[in-house]
């Protein structure tokens, strides 16, 4: 007895995935089309699009990332209370108490650090090889906007240990915007709910972290691969020079 | 020797026995198109799968070797000499030391991101040709004149981490238009755009910059060497 053939030669199976699963080139196709999470990928990729030095697969990496920090944050976040001091308490327990908590924290901590540079690379690789040009000038705008989301995401966060790295930096960066003229300090206030970076702040960032931002940088995220597929699949090395053909030794 | 290769087989209705010249100075090439495509299940998929593979291994490593840090609880009333912004942001906080607030906080974060996002949309940017690749006099005129502009404006607030990038970029922007300079280097130097020229200037400042603010500052935003006295 074939166990593939017994799990997919159904009528629960097929009400699931609608195609069979012999590797034709139409099942293939119908495997990215029929699937909500697939289809944000064209159906068909240039060969050579698939190679490392076309992308770098910068996109890949920084989208692997938000899903890490996806998953790591919501589990801090079942032992995290965003209030003082308890918010630096929950740092402790997660080093003395919770099992693997240090590692958690570690994952959350130097991944946000590594989305950031990874974001920023993925927009100088963009830049380099010139894929930014027509069709895809808007799609360049909703990346740069993605680039500022994933700064203010990671910024957030900082505030959130409460400890002195985190007070700090954040009040170093909040009085930046105090010396915006006219709005600053109006900015400022609504930013921190109050003139001082105190309990009113870490509940807004907090919500701002776990709530607002992420939802944002999904939705852009959707948006801007959509918009890849429109404009006819990520633009690599290929805005660069006319090496569509090469020779194979 | 083996100019003649025959290829030979059993069954002749299934390999029909083919025969290829290949001249000796010319080896035998097949010509690829890579524009040809494939599809994304599984070729993009599967290229997808190892990289997420590699990057939790890679994170996961790091989490285990490092640990993020974690100082006293905050207190307002006690403030760490340096304060300093997380690392990405260090560079913003570099520029404050030489500009009033309202500059370094407000109007140069505005201007790189306006800068960046109409990147798109104005022409310099969507021209491939090298700099010296067409008439290219009046544009180093013009280049000439914005870095001596730009360069009073970083001499009269002295800020000479910036100046140092832009003149050494500069050099090597002009340095196809000089007489001494060697044809190999000419030809590799006129090659490069414009806009690529512009955004390896940013990303130059942008980076010694945020080094400068991450390393080599102490109490007090004062000069200090890590190696000597350690990162604050």
């Amino acid at each position: 007895m074939d166990p593939v053939k017994t799990l997919t030669d159904n009528r629960v199976w097929r009400s699931i995935v609608r195609h069979g699963i012999r590797g034709t080139n139409r099942n293939r196709v119908m495997l990215v089309m029929e699937n909500l999470f697939l289809h944000l990928h064209p159906a068909k990729v240039r060969r050579r699009n698939l190679e490392v030095s076309s992308t770098y697969y910068l996109g890949a990496v920084g989208v692997t990332l938000f899903v890490v920090l996806t998953v790591t944050g919501v589990l801090l976040m079942l032992y995290y209370h965003p209030s003082v001091p308890q918010a630096y308490d929950d740092m402790k327990e997660l080093q003395f108490v919770v099992g693997n908590g240090v590692f958690l924290r570690n994952m959350h901590r130097w991944g946000a650090h590594a989305m950031v540079l990874v974001v920023f690379l993925h927009m100088l690789r963009v830049f380099y090889h010139k894929a930014y040009r027509p069709p895809r000038e808007f799609n360049w705008v909703v990346g740069v906007v993605l680039l500022l989301v994933t700064l203010l995401l990671s910024y957030t966060g900082y505030l959130l240990p409460w400890d002195q790295l985190a007070f700090w930096g954040v009040s170093v960066g909040t009085n930046m915007v105090k010396a915006m003229p006219g709005l600053g300090p109006t900015l400022r206030f609504y930013l921190l709910g109050g003139h001082i970076v105190g309990e009113n702040a870490l509940l807004r960032f907090y919500v701002l972290h776990c709530v607002v931002l992420p939802g944002a940088l999904l939705l852009g995220v959707a948006v801007h691969l959509w918009r890849v597929r429109k404009d006819g699949g990520v633009a690599g090395s290929s805005g660069l020079r006319r090496t569509s053909r090469r020779t194979k030794p | 020797m083996n100019d003649l290769c025959l290829e030979s087989a059993d069954d002749a209705r299934r390999v029909p026995v083919r025969v290829a010249l290949v001249r000796r100075d010319a080896p035998a090439r097949l010509l690829e198109n890579r524009e040809e495509t494939e599809p994304t299940a599984p070729h993009l998929l599967v290229r997808e799968l190892i990289v997420v593979q590699l990057c939790v291994v890679f994170l996961a490593v790091v989490s285990l070797l490092f640990d993020a840090p974690l100082e006293g609880i905050a207190d307002p009333t006690n403030t760490p000499n340096p304060a300093k912004a997380p690392w990405y942001f260090l560079g913003l906080q570099e520029l404050l030391h030489y500009f009033p607030p309202v500059v370094a906080g407000v109007l140069l974060p505005a201007l790189v991101v306006i800068g960046i996002v109409v990147i798109p949309y104005v022409r310099i940017n969507l021209d491939a040709a090298g700099l010296y690749e067409r008439p290219w006099k009046r544009t180093v005129v013009a280049l000439t004149a914005v870095v001596a502009l730009i360069g009073a404006l970083l001499v009269s607030y002295r800020v000479w981490p910036v100046l140092v990038p832009t003149l050494v970029l500069y050099a090597l922007v002009i340095l196809p238009a000089l007489p001494f300079c060697p044809p190999a280097l000419k030809l590799r130097l006129g090659r490069v755009s414009l806009s690529n020229w512009i955004m390896t200037w940013f990303v130059a400042v942008a980076a010694i910059l945020t080094l400068i603010g991450v390393l080599f500052r102490g109490p007090g935003w004062t000069w200090i060497w890590p190696w000597r006295e350690g990162i604050y």
